[in-house]
């Protein structure tokens, strides 16, 4: 049975294509300002790409912020929707199924998520009306650095000192990365105390629903080189990547499907 | 709409229009108190209102935090009062309440119950209120400089109330406690003829108190009621009916209406008349809730889910007795009526200083005791706490709270908002957590 998983993200879509629990196809693509057109789009793609008709999917389960968007809408008309909490944990606990713990941090959130028995959420936090815990973070403190939001990770581990920043909000930090800037502290150490705050930030939210083992990395962030090793300093635990941690949550949307929803 | 899920049937509640007659009055005859040569006065819900009561019948009010709560639901007139105030330089992680309040103030205009707006805002003759908070300490100190300024001299009481709660509620109050605040109670007298020129009718001031007592006990009454399933009211309604207490808990009015809307009450438990039709999933909240967006209860009701009060819209209006097994029973009256002065005095004081509300001022544990009962009575099935940043003394000890209530395997869902000031409330972003918590509870949405 074919199964969807639609992640309509705060910047990214992703879509997983599911057979059986085997992943067929995988895709990704910015969000545009027509966010049910850009899930559409890519969607017909994805499924152009593994050779299928919308039809062939028996069910498509959305999530993210945006999933609204494509419920009962053309071309994707996901049947169903599910939080991102509920989602996070059914990926997760399918490719890792002794996680207890996960944290996903995605462009706009950053979320803590306890799972029990069979996948299910016992607990969750979520960053409440703040930048600071997510990836939107480091596009800001980037671009306030002038370098590629895809080099911040590996500039980070470059750095030879720790300096303390103190913001906790974006736009405070991003003053803060300007002060450092004028005082002559190199990209890479600047680079470093921003992976050092967000990790701070996220490391707090999810010590608050308590952290057990396995912990489990995933969203986009995950694929920051950077944020890893101050996350795992700040949780004191050794944490788990999986293979694409920004598709985990649409994998749980699709597997969520293949049980016949939610 | 999945049918197996039950519906109870439900209906408005008959003594609606009551209640709201009953506020639309309430502020508008402290608006024409001077119209009618009468008095009125200022201080919070929390003060000893009964107590002014002896002046007179002609004695108006207005409670703060009502006033405040009242600004923020009408988020327009709420938005400008924040700006005036931090125009004049009040920072804004002050109380919220008290921000709407001093805005009002600094924009001489008055808002009544219907949010329609009024040029010139009614100065009181005197403010009677008490510390129960470090901001209802200062609240009408600020109130007195910024009515000084517009060139009006409003003499101020402020009972000190610091010695609390009992630290065990199972043992009586301590003597000294009640006796500290009976002096100045007793000197509160002799400065309200002073300020006012009236003399004091004991009679009257017994009449309020006893007042006082009963709309308390029945409030305490009708939310005990909430314990039925389904549950005959739900706690946005509920905020309508419980402001009478908060507003004039010492009048007669107040008496009556809770006596008739606990009577309607027992009828729909007796009739099974739900406040939510497809009840499956009940719920309490704590504090304040964000004023301006009282909607998100309508949001929850589309998952089958009920608020049915909470430890703030239980207790701090309603008078409860705690029983050894820890449950809790409306408190009943003393067998006599006060007569006199003094006995009226120390019936209020032993009888305020019960109130529920002013545990967690003192010790969070006793608190979360207190929900912990209520979530086993009333048969919840889960806590949703509000991280109030617009109260501080309410909001004191929450996150210790969550711990105590999970440590006791209650489901728990923390949001962050502000009861007054509605930039601090992210309307959306809460929905979207509440949704992930009702599906990790296993609930769907029933309705669109």
């Amino acid at each position: 049975m074919i199964t969807a998983g639609v992640d309509v993200g705060a910047k990214f879509v992703k879509i997983v294509l599911l057979d059986d629990g085997k992943v067929i196809g995988r895709a990704k693509a910015l969000v545009g300002f027509d966010v049910g057109k850009s899930a559409g789009d890519l969607f017909e793609s994805a499924l152009k790409n593994a050779g299928l008709q919308r039809s062939d999917v028996k069910k498509v389960v959305a999530t993210g912020m945006g999933r609204e968007s494509v419920h009962n809408k053309p071309p994707v008309n996901a049947e169903e929707v599910v939080s991102e909490v509920v989602a996070d944990a059914a990926g997760t606990f399918h490719l890792v199924p002794t996680a207890k713990t996960v944290i996903d941090v995605g462009a706009e959130e950053g979320r803590g998520v306890k799972v029990g028995e069979g996948g299910k959420v016992k607990d969750f936090v979520i960053n409440e009306r703040c930048a600071a815990g997510a990836g939107t973070f480091v596009e800001a403190m980037a671009r306030a650095l002038e370098v590629r939001v895809e080099d911040m990770g590996l500039l980070s581990l470059k750095s030879t000192q720790t300096i303390p920043m103190n913001a906790q909000c974006c736009v405070f930090a991003e003053s803060e990365v300007v002060t450092l800037i004028h005082s002559k502290v190199s990209k890479e150490d600047v680079s470093k105390a921003i992976h050092d705050a967000i990790a701070s930030r996220i490391g707090s939210m999810v010590l608050r629903v308590g952290v057990e083992k396995d912990v489990v990395l995933i969203g986009g962030l995950a694929l920051n080189p950077g944020f890893l090793p101050p996350l795992k300093k700040e949780l004191n635990a050794d944490i788990i990547v999986p293979e694409y941690p920004e598709y985990v949550s649409a994998l749980g949307a699709a597997i969520i499907a293949a049980k016949g929803g939610v | 709409m999945s049918k197996q899920i039950k519906e109870y049937p439900t209906e408005p509640l008959k003594c609606w229009n009551e209640a709201k007659t009953l506020r639309k009055n309430y502020y508008e005859d402290y608006l024409n108190a001077h119209n009618r040569g009468g008095v009125r006065w200022a201080g919070g819900a929390w003060t000893f209102s009964a107590i002014p009561a002896g002046l007179g019948n002609d004695v108006y009010f207005i409670t703060g935090e009502p006033h405040g709560a009242t600004i923020a639901f009408y988020k327009d007139f709420a938005s400008k009062c924040h700006d005036a105030t931090e125009a004049a330089g009040f920072p804004r992680t002050l109380c919220a309440y008290m921000r709407n309040y001093w805005g009002a103030i600094l924009l001489d205009k008055f808002i009544l119950a219907d949010g329609s707006v009024v040029d010139g805002y009614p100065a009181p003759d005197f403010i009677w209120q008490d510390h129960i908070c470090c901001s209802h300490g200062k609240w009408y100190q600020v109130v007195k400089w910024l009515e000084k300024k517009k060139g009006r001299e409003v003499p101020m009481y402020c009972v000190d109330v610091s010695v609390g709660y009992s630290l065990d509620p199972s043992k009586p109050l301590e003597e000294y406690k009640s006796n500290y605040l009976i002096q100045q109670l007793n000197d509160g007298i002799d400065w309200l003829e002073k300020v006012t020129g009236r003399k004091y009718d004991d009679k009257l001031l017994c009449e309020a108190v006893w007042n006082e007592m009963k709309s308390t006990s029945l409030w305490a009454e009708i939310c005990a009621l909430n314990q039925a399933v389904p549950a005959p009211l739900d706690e946005k309604t509920m905020y309508s009916l419980y402001v009478m207490g908060t507003l004039m808990k010492h009048r007669p009015e107040c008496v009556a209406f809770y006596e008739r809307l606990k009577e309607e009450t027992k009828d729909r438990v007796k009739r099974g008349i739900a406040a939510v039709p497809y009840e499956r999933f009940r719920v309490i909240t704590d504090t304040q809730p964000p004023w301006g967006f009282l909607n998100i209860f309508r949001e929850m009701e589309k998952y089958g889910v009920v608020s049915l009060g909470s430890l703030y819209t239980f207790g701090l209006i309603g008078m409860w007795e705690y029983k050894p097994d820890g449950t809790w029973i409306a408190k009943p009256l003393p067998p006599k009526k006060p007569k006199t002065r003094e006995e009226a005095l120390r019936v209020i004081v032993e009888w305020t200083l019960n109130k529920p509300e002013w545990a967690h001022f003192y010790r969070p544990e006793l608190k979360t005791r207190m929900m912990k009962s209520i979530v086993d009575q009333w048969k919840a099935n889960a806590v949703l706490l509000h991280y109030n940043r617009g109260c501080e003394g309410l909001s004191v000890h929450i996150a210790e709270n969550r711990l105590g209530l999970l440590e006791a395997g209650i489901q728990v869902f923390p949001f962050e908002g502000n009861m007054g000031d509605e930039r601090e409330f992210d309307m959306a972003g809460t929905l979207g957590r509440l949704t992930a918590f009702f599906e990790s509870m296993g609930l769907k949405k029933l309705v669109e």
